[in-house]
């Protein structure tokens, strides 16, 4: 058997066939064969080596250096630094500082504290994780409204974008004396680029049923659902399996720990539409009618589902109960900052390294979260603008990358942090795309149920395709901003009352880029 | 139905089982299976992990599923956990990868530098 000093293992894989792999082999035998190391170093093809960037990757033995994102021309310097002269090229080998480090956070986590460490599947290592703790505490030792002061004195604000007072909402349902009630879990998540509910509920879902029982107790609901959208099949599944295994333990069912309190709960899946989401529209889809939203008031805590006394809460809401329960309104207080209290999780994406999740305190800046929990931005790309709350959002450009990520700082530059979507864009980035995107999504989720988001979203789509495609005027900007803001003062619900968000801030943030498409003749 | 009795005391033999050392593992291999973990191939790294440890009749290991802890772009990400030691996190793991994961590090001890993403205290 033939002995070489060196193996160079090449990662084949659909990924690196596409970026040209082969070529790249062949090049790197005939630069050893051209310098006479065919004998001393063995190429051998091997699956995948992981999916670093976008390219070729290789991975060198005795060294077991990983060189990433490979190409042509640097096979010629590879070669002549690492196999001639023996010096590895720092420049492409895989930097693992980025994730070496790296802070899961999971000391200041509150909703996904359990994600990534229990089995969603297991009641019992819920319940080892000190799950059901504070059901059993409010049922054997709290009244109800003890329970609805403690969520009011936490702090603790809706976290499915509009971001109203929990304790709040519940305190006007709670009194009403009714012979039925609902809890309604609102797990649509509809806007775009959001998936924190799914992590919850597929990472956690006992703490979410945790948080639904509290609050039916706390305004005397002895039924609860959860509408969840039809695409979370893994979601579904395992809160079927937690619901089984609450009921088979008698923590759901009647009489539950022998304190007189009963609660069911039960799944209702949603068809895909953006407007369910909205709850009155959620609550029509959940009866089985068209989902379109209802007037206001009344509100659903006075005439919800089935007309009844219904409290609408998103799964993240819910998901905080728990631990304000069993650790107090002061525990959960200190966590965030004032006005903003509590955790946030944030789903990011686009040109950053480590796209994904993270759970911070509120108030937590778009810098840190971008370079401490996203690995920061791709190299060789800058920062050009985020897009947070998803399409209902606002497009941030690089002078509030400190802002402080909480309702009040938010507020004042008429952002907002709305579901908790970071979209991050580097300067490859056209913001006339992005606009046509987030207006083309409008388009198609309108209900038609009102004549200015029906009509004015068609619009708004007609202005920016045109500037699209090269045939738009200076005054479209303005008209984009006069129609938008025309339905924010009368459309039906948020759905048209929201564009106008994205499309100020992207044409005030980022002039140039529509400006540039419109001067092109 | 149970108790609240019987509840603590499950929550007890849980809390137990969670600290390793007061189990009968040595080591605790644990795959996340999040939707971006199952997407890239979590289900086939768990079925070859479990096939690895049942051929070679390992014993101290138990094996258990998770949601997504972060780092979702390394996916399948599986920790291996060891009394006093950091977790080892592993990522972009395959089926082939996994295998050997057995073969080195629950078997022999080894930790695969190549593999690790990340470590945690
Ligand atoms: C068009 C539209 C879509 C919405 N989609 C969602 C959604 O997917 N999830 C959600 O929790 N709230 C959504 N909302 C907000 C809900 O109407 C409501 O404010 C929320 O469920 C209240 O829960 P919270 O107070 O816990 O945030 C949407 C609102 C609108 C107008």
């Amino acid at each position: 058997m033939k002995f070489y000093r060196s193996h160079i293992l090449i990662g084949i894989d659909d990924a690196s066939l596409a970026a040209g792999v082969k070529e790249i082999e062949a090049l790197l035998r005939n630069e050893l064969q051209k310098n006479n190391l065919s004998d001393e170093i063995n190429i051998l093809e091997t699956g995948t080596l992981g999916h670093f960037g976008t390219g070729v990757s290789m991975l060198v033995y005795p060294e077991q250096v990983t060189y990433v994102n490979l190409k042509k021309e640097d096979i010629f310097e590879i070669v002549e630094e690492h196999f001639l002269k023996g010096r590895p090229l720092q420049r492409l080998i895989l930097d693992r500082s980025l994730t070496q480090n790296y802070d899961f956070n999971y000391k200041r986590r509150i909703v996904l504290s359990n994600s990534g460490v229990i089995d969603p599947e297991n009641i019992d290592e819920y319940l080892g994780a000190g799950g059901y703790e504070a059901w059993e505490k409010a049922l054997t030792t709290m009244k109800p409204n003890e329970l609805v002061d403690e969520v009011k004195a936490s702090g603790l604000k809706g976290r499915g974008g509009a971001g109203f007072p929990a304790g709040l909402k519940w305190s006007f349902t709670a009194p009403i004396v009714a012979d039925q009630k609902y809890v309604v879990v609102n797990a649509d998540e509809g806007e775009p680029g959001t998936f924190k509910d799914r992590l919850i509920m597929e990472g956690d879902p006992h703490k979410l049923l945790e948080g639904v029982m509290l609050c039916a107790y706390a305004i005397g609901a002895s039924k609860a659902y959860i509408y969840i959208r039809g695409e979370y099949k893994l979601c579904i599944h395992r809160l079927e399996i937690a619901i089984a295994a609450a009921r088979e333990y008698g923590i759901l069912g009647n009489n539950i720990f022998g304190s007189g309190f009963d609660l069911d709960i039960f799944i209702k899946v949603g068809a895909g539409a953006y407007v369910c989401g909205e709850e009155t529209a959620l609550i029509e889809s959940m009866e089985g009618n068209r989902g379109t939203p209802r007037s206001k008031p009344p509100f659903p805590g006075v005439a919800g589902a089935w007309q009844k006394p219904t409290v609408v809460n998103n799964v993240e809401t819910l998901a905080n109960i728990p631990a304000i329960i069993k650790n107090g309104a002061k525990w959960f207080a200190a966590h965030g900052v004032d006005g903003s209290t509590g955790t946030k999780v944030y789903t990011i994406m686009g040109d950053v390294n480590l796209p994904g999740l993270c759970e911070v305190d509120m108030g937590t800046s778009l810098r840190t979260i971008i370079q401490q929990y996203a690995g920061g931005m791709i190299e060789g790309r800058t920062f050009k603008a985020a897009l947070v709350g998803g399409a209902a959002g606002v497009f941030l450009n690089d002078t509030l990358l400190d802002v402080h990520m909480d309702y009040n700082s938010l507020r004042e530059y008429a952002a907002v942090l709305g579901s908790g979507a970071i979209l991050v864009m580097s300067d490859t980035v056209d913001m006339v795309d992005m606009l046509w995107s987030v207006l083309r999504f409008f388009r198609h989720e309108s209900c038609g149920k009102c004549n200015p988001c029906s009509k004015g979203t068609a619009l708004l789509f007609k202005l920016i395709d045109g500037i699209r495609k090269g045939k738009g005027k200076d005054s479209d900007l303005e008209q984009l901003i006069k129609v938008s803001n025309g339905m924010q003062k009368t459309s039906f619900c948020a759905l048209g009352q929201s564009p106008c968000m994205p499309i100020a801030s992207a044409i005030n943030n980022f002039r140039q880029d529509f400006l540039t498409r419109i001067n092109v003749k | 139905m149970k108790t609240l009795e019987e509840l603590r005391k499950i929550r007890e033999k849980a809390q137990g089982e969670m600290k390793l050392r007061e189990s009968d593992y040595r080591y605790k291999v644990v795959v996340g299976m999040g939707t971006s973990g199952i997407a890239m191939g979590a289900r086939e790294v768990m079925k070859a992990i479990l096939e690895e440890v049942s051929q070679r009749g390992i014993k101290n290991v138990l094996v258990t599923q998770t949601g997504e802890k972060g780092l979702s772009s390394l996916e399948p990400v599986i920790d291996v956990i060891e009394e006093g030691r950091p977790v080892i996190t592993y990522g972009n793991m395959d089926v082939a990868k996994a295998r050997k994961m057995v073969a080195e590090h629950i078997v022999n001890g080894k930790v695969i530098n190549e593999y690790v993403v990340s470590t945690t205290n």
